[in-house]
């Protein structure tokens, strides 16, 4: 029996409230998160599932297409792609994931303060924001990363240089917005300090769209990344990097295909599923139709 | 005493075009236990007066405040930030007309009424838990303890007001600032709403404000009246005085139209004209121009409240030609 005014369902418990609201999910959350969390699976299990040794060399079977024994075929080095994308799949999560972590984390920061607070510290920080982004993106990371030296912490570091800037402007135009929102006058009237209702009633009316736009651009840190090491700025060789690994598959583009055809998939395949997962997030939380 | 006591509380609104007079030389008391109705049309002033005595008004315009609110022998107007939200929500709580613009989307039900207790009163998140299933119990919510755990949005209107009643009165404060509360209501819950209010003032003497454009409201609920017009008091009086020998043309016509007192087959009668705006006041008494008895000297200021009989005051400078009249 459900008492006046509570919809049906909310007798059960905790557990069974969160399967039903997994399950309802959108369709696009369930296949971006089935393949996000593959690649996750496989790249802490890498040690285990990979069937080769990922920077060993083998000579004598190099170049060969894929087979019984290499099923996505070998590199001229005689690596094994299958073991080298599995290996390759940390270093790219990690990527993803921390590349868009900082930014996410001083983006928000910046934006909360310039939305909620207004006038100068709002007019400040916006042309803080301006500089940045007044320059191109991707000739900017290069920069910064080619002055700190090649390597993921660079990479990190340039990215959280840059890449706050679109979270600062999506906190921000929510903050401007839920401000002024009547739950927040009715905190007020209740005597909460300012700290709290920054923390407890706006950020987390405001952070969603920020969450599902990081999704997004997990997608782009990963290409990014992958750039970076194709360009000889990021990962450096022979670490298994799926970038990396389509630089060095380019040569032998016309003879053997698979050598940067394979990580190229993967790539497009991880980029698929954190796509799908801001679209579908982005659906569930009614950002977009 | 009386716990809460306005004295001459003026609002100005700063614009390029000048000063907008949104509140002018309001005064008003309330006792405790007691339920004042602060009634008038939408943009009177009522709302504007109540959010600026405890300095909710929204952020960021540019406005002037005068005059004094002493609630406990202390006055709201001069505090700072931090005095008031010792009194915020601890000794004043303030309800409003929106239950579902006014409750946090993302926190149940009873995380909204524990918040206060925890924030307030130091409860941990379990005793407050139970306080709130408590208290959702006591604003008359079937089956508190699944609604603890409901999101507003699963609640209709009149469980999510009940909801943020609860919420403002979790710390028992002694005023309740209740703006429209039953406004944005079905007729059968807002009955409800109000017999509801009554309840918690009889069991804890909470005294309550009532702000509200319906007469009906105020003839069911309050011991005592304050009519406010373009920014003004009009007439204050106890409500049985009140509805019985208004001693302004403006109450006079708010009570006469009354859907309640509409006879079939004749058209409601209503006050003609509309509301001035607060930019452009008319001289001398402002209800004039729409004033069916209004005379030459009613053009020219000053209007002063004069008194008309016991705790009755009115602006009308023809009370008793009037009363005569009538």
């Amino acid at each position: 029996m459900s008492a006046p005014g509570i919809s049906a369902g909310e007798t059960a418990g905790a557990s069974a409230r969160l399967r039903r609201r997994v399950l309802g999910l959108p369709v696009l959350v369930h296949v971006g998160g089935a393949i996000v969390l593959t690649w996750l699976l496989l790249a802490l299990l890498a040690p285990w599932v990979a069937p080769y040794d990922p920077i060993a060399q083998a000579l004598d079977v190099a170049l060969k297409p894929p087979n019984a024994a290499h099923l996505l075929g070998t590199d001229n080095f005689g690596r094994d792609l299958l073991s080298r994308i599995i290996w390759g799949s940390r270093l790219d999560l990690q990527m993803g994931v921390f590349g868009v972590l900082f930014p996410f984390l001083i983006g928000t920061s910046i934006g909360a303060l310039s939305g909620y607070r207004g006038g100068v510290v709002d007019m400040l920080l916006m042309r803080l924001l301006d500089i940045t982004i007044s320059f191109p993106f991707f000739v900017l990371i290069i920069a910064i990363v080619a002055t700190l030296g090649s390597g993921l912490l660079s990479f990190y570091i340039a990215l959280a240089l840059v890449g706050w800037v679109s979270y600062a402007r999506i906190v921000r135009a929510q903050f401007l917005v839920i401000k002024h929102a009547d739950y927040v006058l009715a905190a007020r009237s209740l005597g909460f300090s300012p700290a709290r209702i920054v923390f407890s009633h706006i950020l987390p009316n405001a952070i969603t769209p920020a969450i599902v736009f990081s999704m997004s651009d997990a997608v782009l840190d990963i290409l990014l990344g992958a750039s970076l090491s194709y360009l000889g700025l990021g990962i450096q060789p022979p670490t298994a990097e799926w970038g990396l690994m389509i630089a060095e598959g380019q040569t032998f583009i016309a003879s053997a295909w698979w050598i940067a055809f394979f990580p190229g998939l993967a790539i497009v395949s991880l980029a698929i599923g954190f796509s799908m997962l801001a679209d579908g997030f982005a659906e569930y939380f009614g950002l977009r139709e | 005493m009386a716990l809460l006591d306005v004295r001459n509380l003026s609002v100005d609104f700063m614009t390029p075009a000048g000063a907008l007079k949104a509140v002018d030389d309001v005064s008003f008391a309330v006792r405790e236990g007691e339920v004042m109705g602060l009634v008038g049309e939408s943009g009177s002033g009522k709302t504007v007066a109540c959010r600026a005595m405890l300095h909710l008004l929204p952020p960021g315009r540019r406005r002037r405040v005068a005059g004094e609110a002493i609630f406990e022998g202390r006055n709201l107007m001069a505090m700072d930030d931090a005095e008031l939200r010792a009194i915020h929500g601890r000794k004043i709580g303030m309800i409003f007309q929106n239950p579902s613009s006014h409750l946090d989307p993302l926190m149940t039900a009873g995380g909204q009424v524990a918040e206060p207790l925890i924030y307030h009163e130091g409860l941990t998140r379990k005793e407050a838990r139970s306080r709130a299933i408590e208290l959702l119990r006591q604003v008359g919510i079937p089956d508190p303890a699944r609604a603890v755990d409901a999101y507003p949005h699963q609640l209709s209107g009149g469980m999510r007001q009940r909801v943020m009643i609860a919420s403002a009165v979790a710390c028992r404060p002694k005023l309740l600032v209740a703006d429209e509360p039953t406004t944005a209501l079905d007729v059968t819950v807002q009955t409800q709403i109000l017999r509801l209010l009554l309840e918690l003032r009889d069991k804890t003497g909470l005294a309550i404000v009532l702000i509200t454009h319906d007469l009906a409201v105020i003839a069911s609920t309050c011991d005592s009246v304050a009519v406010m017009y373009a920014g003004r008091i009009m007439e204050r009086a106890p409500k049985p005085e009140l509805v019985a020998r208004p001693k302004h043309p403006y109450t006079m016509g708010l009570i006469r139209s009354q859907p309640s007192r509409a006879v079939p087959g004749r058209e409601l009668p209503s006050i003609e004209g509309q509301l001035p705006a607060p930019g452009d006041l008319p001289s001398g008494c402002r209800f004039h121009p729409r004033c069916a008895f209004a005379a030459e000297r009613c053009r020219r200021p000053p209007v002063d409240l004069e008194v008309a009989g016991p705790d009755h005051v009115t602006a009308c400078l023809r009370w008793r030609e009037i009363g005569q009249a009538a």
